[in-house]
């Protein structure tokens, strides 16, 4: 048991983005409120590149940019998370263009953000 | 390399080229180039079939020409193509068959974003069924829930609006669960390219190392996937947006948009993770579980339901139930019933939802049951398309429903005393209660109301909606006819699986 408190710690990265993931995922789910319905998404996708981004730091090495002419991969920390955060980063942009553009209208039809009351409003005027 | 090689790509790159076109024409000139580029792609798809099926096996299609751990792959074998001709048809025939009301619904400056939503749509689906990548699936798992979302949310009223939310929050929580899947996965492999994994994961499992992380990834994937494909628990939020969206919106979504996810799953289950993993990890079993609830729980809701629509909606919770009990079953026949149910069903639900489509045209608009009462009368060939989707969805010998029953239940049989009671069970009172909703509704449908305000209203034949129920209804008879070959074409393809 001590051993794997010791894991946390020592992988503070993982365990801060697990909780932030946490975090995001039931504001998501439970929040009645559209905008913060839409920071915590952001909150979950961003705890999920900060996971990945830890994954392919190396401690001590450089970004994987050639600058002195010197190829030797074992300078470079791994190219590779930070490329899937970068498309990553575009998916959530354009999703959460998507949901502000989809609050945006439920907020004129309704003039709320809290998503029972919408659903509420919605079922009365169904009659 | 032949040039029908490069079809699946061109399919993916210029469905989306297509959408980007559609978005600057006029509406008629971009249904027009939709309609076209989609018939094309559903002949190139079966010309892939056909390469496929003549040289007996898969190739891998290296983007750039970059070698596997740098380079983003496509595999091509005889499954993926024989879903990629399936979902492409549909496709265009709910087009078709719904395109009066496309106009009707949407806003009139707006309707050319209808299909360019649709071209997307497909891209992100053939993307789906072709690739090698796990981040690409991600990817293109994004885009077609926005692409979905986009296609309840077009028709602009109240009710879709609080149903597209109700979607769009559901559908980004599973796939944020399945982004942090592939994320972990991807830490403890190093790999994204599912051939590589699957080495990966072999090494792992053989030394007993990271069980519990991969225990935790397959549960990640599991119901990430099942949450965007309304399982069982998870369905809450596909009545509202199938029942209320557009009659083509509704059968896109039904019928090929929640398949899209699960082929994905079945994928990452039999081609990453392997048929061993799987067994071993046991989560085989509460798919298989939570598949049998939903076939029970979708129809008993169905059966509630007063609204035609909503309740073909609840009859596709309890069709991806069977998907789930054929994975669930967790052998190659299990497999083979889940792959031929995805096809039975990707070819039923769409026309049963375009006919619901025509009913509402002769009976002012209304879709509840009183108001639909003899429409089968008024609107002749609508009446003989639902009833053909109503008896193969029962499983009457003859149509797609029967070969997907039989299958399973073979499946059933091969499997342990305790599974094989439960399934044989399950699909017995599955069959009963989908005859017990759909045989009252085709009465409903051929009986004359006594006194109707819409008995005068005549559906004044319109060409496309006719092509799409015709071409529908001989794909229904035809997948019977032919249920051999097809599910040996399946049951090839899953072999290429490495199954």
């Amino acid at each position: 048991m001590p051993e794997f408190f010791g894991n946390l710690f020592t992988n503070y990265y993982e365990t801060a983005a697990m909780i932030l993931f946490g975090i995001g995922f039931t504001t998501l789910l439970m929040h009645r409120n559209m905008i913060k319905k839409i920071v915590g998404f952001n909150f979950m996708d961003s705890a999920i590149y900060l996971f990945l981004a830890s994954k392919g730091y190396i401690r001590g090495r450089l970004a994987p940019i050639i600058v002195n002419g010197d190829t030797d991969p074992s300078k470079y920390v791994n190219p590779i998370p930070t490329g899937l955060v970068l498309t990553g980063i575009v998916v959530s942009v354009s999703v959460t263009a998507f949901m502000l553009a989809l609050t945006c209208r439920l907020y004129d039809r309704f003039h709320t953000l809290d998503i029972d009351e919408i659903t509420y409003l919605a079922r009365k005027e169904r009659g | 390399m032949e040039l029908v090689q490069n079809f699946p790509f061109i399919t993916i790159v210029f469905s989306l080229t297509c959408g980007v076109f559609c978005a600057v024409l006029k509406g008629r000139t971009a249904r027009n180039l939709c309609l076209a580029w989609l018939t094309l792609t559903t002949l190139m798809s079966f010309s892939v079939l056909l390469y496929t099926l003549r040289s007996d096996g898969y190739y891998i299609y290296r983007m750039g020409k970059w070698n596997a751990p740098w380079g983003n792959e496509i595999r091509v074998g005889v499954l993926e193509a024989l879903m990629a001709t399936v979902f492409s048809g549909v496709m265009v025939l709910s087009l078709l068959g719904g395109m009066h009301h496309i106009f009707v619904d949407c806003e009139s400056e707006k309707t050319n974003l209808y299909f360019t939503m649709c071209s997307l749509l497909m891209s992100s689906l053939f993307a789906l069924i072709y690739t090698n990548d796990l981040f690409t699936a991600y990817v293109f798992v994004e885009i077609n829930t926005i692409a979905s979302c986009a296609l309840v949310m077009l028709k602009n009223s109240s009710k879709t609006l609080v149903a597209t939310t109700r979607y769009l929050i559901m559908s980004l929580l599973g796939s944020g669960l399945f982004l942090l899947g592939i994320v972990i996965l991807y830490g403890i492999t190093g790999e994204l390219l599912m051939e590589s994994i699957s080495e990966r994961v072999g090494e792992l499992f053989a030394s007993g190392e990271y069980s519990l992380p991969l225990t935790v990834i397959i549960g990640l994937f599991s119901v990430g996937l099942a949450v965007k494909s309304a399982l069982f628990p998870f369905h809450s939020w596909l009545p509202d947006a199938h029942g209320s969206a557009t009659p083509s919106s509704s059968a896109i979504l039904s019928g090929l948009v929640l398949k899209g996810y699960i082929i994905v799953l079945i994928k990452i289950f039999y081609r990453v993770f392997g048929l061993r993993v799987i067994v071993s990890e046991r989560v085989s079993q509460f798919l298989f579980l939570f598949g049998v609830l939903a076939m029970i729980f979708g129809s008993v809701g169905a059966l509630r339901e007063r609204d035609l629509k909503r309740m073909l909606a609840y009859s596709s919770v309890s069709q991806v139930g069977y998907i789930y009990l054929g994975i669930g079953l967790h052998s190659r026949l299990g497999i083979t019933a889940a792959c031929v149910q995805i096809l039975a069903h990707a070819i039923t639900k769409p026309m049963l939802f375009i006919s619901a489509g025509g009913f509402m045209d002769v009976s002012g608009g209304h879709k509840s049951m009183s108001a639909i009462k003899g429409a089968g009368l008024r609107d002749p060939l609508g009446g003989a398309a639902f009833t053909v989707g109503a008896l193969s969805m029962i499983g009457i010998p003859f149509f797609a429903g029967f070969v997907t029953k039989l299958e399973l239940t073979q499946a059933a049989l091969e499997s342990g005393t305790a599974t094989m009671a439960i399934a044989l069970a399950a699909i017995a009172v599955s069959t009963l209660l989908n005859a017990l909703y759909y045989v009252p509704i085709i009465f409903n449908l051929f009986t004359r109301p006594e006194k109707s305000e819409y008995s005068d209203i005549r559906l004044h034949c319109r060409p496309d909606y006719a092509i799409s129920l015709v071409t529908f209804i001989a794909l229904n008879l035809g997948f019977g006819a032919f249920s051999d070959s097809l599910v040996g074409a399946v049951r090839r393809g899953l072999e290429l699986f490495g199954m």
